[in-house]
């Protein structure tokens, strides 16, 4: 394979685990906008050990892991006792918090970064990403998963039927930041530098939109989402100097086509959020198109005909 | 001395928070949204009002305009361009009840106009920072010691003007009257003949305008403008309204001047570098102790329109 095809999938791979950390808590109704926060705490802490201690890699892929779900967990108690705007606020600001607070850090290098000394191929972040994955679609299919709907489309009915709301989201919030931070502990050894300008704001609400773009219902949201907007740049790449080229030649503008600006993309992807928020708020994969995709709900349907011949 | 000196400095900084911090404070109690795309609409005034006073009109229809006239299209650009927001935000949003994440639906649509507006911008002037040609920064003011530049204080002055226009027009006029209605429950409003998609671009109106005249002060502040310039406005801001609680007037000037103050204190004993933590620091603390802020409201964030 070539090295930009290698790029691609690491940097799919880990968008991927970043998509489905934001997914959990979005799924039982909490939109964290902290999501850098959480990758930075996993990408620094795997840096840390890798480069201070000489820990193995799967030492501190683990230990950016728990990291960052041990944090998560702490600061779910109070920062889930805010709603709707606060909640955005609160977790927003934790991710700015952790930041400001690395940025000031001599141990962890400060505003110069750490290098990391452990490489890893697309090999690992792929695997990571395929386990996780499965784990997710498990994960809704069970009780849990169940409970988590219920939470996310009314907490107070959820309450009354003995559904411990709070517990639900703290799981959920946790599990969450921790595979976040497991994205960030892949970030730091595929790229053998972690800085912190990296994990900025923007980071943070690309990967909320990667989840509610693709849509928070089923699993098949944020995988689909984040390989949509990973892979879209990449095929904008190509086909935006053909379509300018395209827009000039038939507007009659003669003269070399210089390539479009890199902006474009972003652009683009604007242009789609809002599109999406006034057509599809849901996001683009639901519930009900997954279930009507299903072949196991096909067979009794098919059946059914046969019975009515 | 050079204590106080820091002080007036935070005053004079936590002016132009202040009125940004007063943009989202005003959609946040009247229509329960975050608008992302305040920081945005900051930087259009500003990066438009520089163009103009580089370039003038397009298309060749005139060379550089004078600053002030520059300035003032670059307010209604801003103006303008939230009022296409309230359109992609508001009007032709689906709402149905019931969904614990609904709320975040014109939050999320006003993240993408973030995108676009700054990627546009960007595509069109680069991300270079560009220095303003306004009035000479140097006039400074002595008063006992402490040096004030000029076009500070003035920009404190309008400041202040603007906010006590505001809370007069909030509580004593018609249209007002009205807002407060929405915002108290959008449903009634409507029954008792407020026609909400009438009133509701007002409040998107105030806010491009608000915008617009801090990135024009900003812009003869600081005489220097860039597409970033509203990212760290803006985050101050959103501090700044939240330390003052959401949704009340003067608890945006209060945070905003508060904000202002603390990042002035930390430079002056910890250095630049712990501003980010200190600031983000208070807006974590007091959401997690006193989540409405000093002066606001327990209301808000409870599922209106």
């Amino acid at each position: 394979m070539s090295g930009y095809w290698i790029g691609l999938i690491t940097i799919l791979s880990i968008n991927v685990i970043f998509a489905y950390g934001i997914f959990l808590a979005v799924a039982t109704g909490q939109l964290n906008l902290g999501g850098a926060g959480f990758q930075a705490l996993g990408a620094y802490a795997a840096a840390y050990l890798a480069m201070e201690m000489d820990q193995p890699l799967f030492v501190t892929i683990a230990s950016g892991m728990i990291v960052a779900g041990v944090i998560g967990f702490a600061i779910s108690f109070p920062i889930l006792r805010l709603k709707g705007v606060y909640l955005v606020l609160g977790t927003f600001a934790f991710a700015e918090v952790v930041a400001g607070l690395i940025l000031n850090s001599d141990a962890l290098g400060g505003a110069t970064g750490l290098p990391v000394p452990t490489f890893i191929d697309w090999d690992v972040p792929a695997i990571a990403a395929v386990i996780v994955a499965v784990g997710v679609f498990w994960l809704m299919s069970t009780r849990f998963g169940l409970v988590v709907r219920s939470v996310h489309d009314d907490e107070v009915v959820a309450d009354l039927m003995g559904v411990n709301v709070r517990m639900v989201r703290v799981c959920a919030f946790a599990l969450g930041a921790a595979l976040a931070g497991l994205s960030g502990a892949l970030y730091a050894h595929a790229y053998s530098f972690v800085e912190i300008q990296v994990f900025n704001a923007s980071l943070s609400i690309y990967v909320l939109l990667y989840v509610l773009l693709g849509g928070a219902q089923t699993a098949w949201g944020p995988l689909f989402g984040a390989a949509f907007f990973t892979l879209l740049p990449e095929a904008l790449r190509d086909t935006l100097p053909a379509l300018k080229e395209a827009v000039f030649g038939a507007l009659g503008i003669e003269g070399a086509a210089t390539p479009p600006d890199e902006s474009w993309r972003f652009v683009i992807l604007g242009v789609a959020t809002v599109l999406m928020m006034i057509f599809r708020p849901e996001g683009l994969i639901t519930r009900t198109m997954v279930e009507r995709l299903r072949p196991l709900n096909r067979a009794p349907r098919a059946a059914r005909a046969e019975a009515a011949e | 001395m050079l204590l106080l000196q820091q002080i007036a400095n935070g005053l004079m900084l936590g002016s132009v928070y202040v009125t940004v911090a007063v943009a989202f404070t005003l959609t946040i109690s009247i229509l329960n949204f975050l608008n992302f795309t305040i920081p945005t609409l900051f930087m259009l005034a500003g990066m438009v009002g520089w163009s103009l006073a580089f370039w003038g009109l397009p298309f060749g229809i005139s060379g550089p305009l004078p600053w002030p006239l520059a300035l003032a299209g670059g307010v209604v650009v801003a103006i303008v361009a939230s009022l296409i927001v309230e359109r992609f935000t508001f009007r032709y949003l689906k709402t149905r009840y019931g969904d614990s994440t609904e709320h975040a639906i014109p939050l999320v649509s006003s993240l993408g106009f973030l995108l676009i507006l700054e990627n546009l911008v960007r595509i069109e002037h680069g991300s270079d920072a560009q220095r303003f040609p306004g009035p000479s920064a140097d006039l400074t003011l002595s008063l006992a010691g402490i040096h004030l530049r000029v076009p500070q204080v003035v920009s404190l002055a309008v400041v202040v003007l603007l906010v006590l226009g505001l809370v007069w027009m909030m509580k004593s006029s018609r249209i007002g009257r009205m807002l407060r209605a929405i915002a108290e429950n959008p449903d009634a409003a409507g029954i008792l003949g407020i026609e909400t998609r009438r009133v509701v671009p007002v409040v998107f109106m105030l806010t491009g305008m608000l915008c617009g005249l801090a990135g024009a002060l900003f812009a003869v502040n600081y005489g220097e403008v860039s597409p970033q310039m509203g990212e760290d406005i803006g985050s101050k801001a959103i501090a700044g309204m939240v330390v003052g609680g959401l949704g009340s007037l003067w608890g945006a000037v209060a945070g905003g001047v508060i904000i202002g103050l603390i990042e002035m204190m930390t430079i002056h004993w910890a250095g630049a570098d712990t501003v980010q933590a200190t600031v983000w620091g208070a807006l974590l603390i007091t959401l997690l102790i006193r989540p409405q802020g000093l002066f606001g409201h327990h209301a808000i964030g409870k599922g209106k329109l």
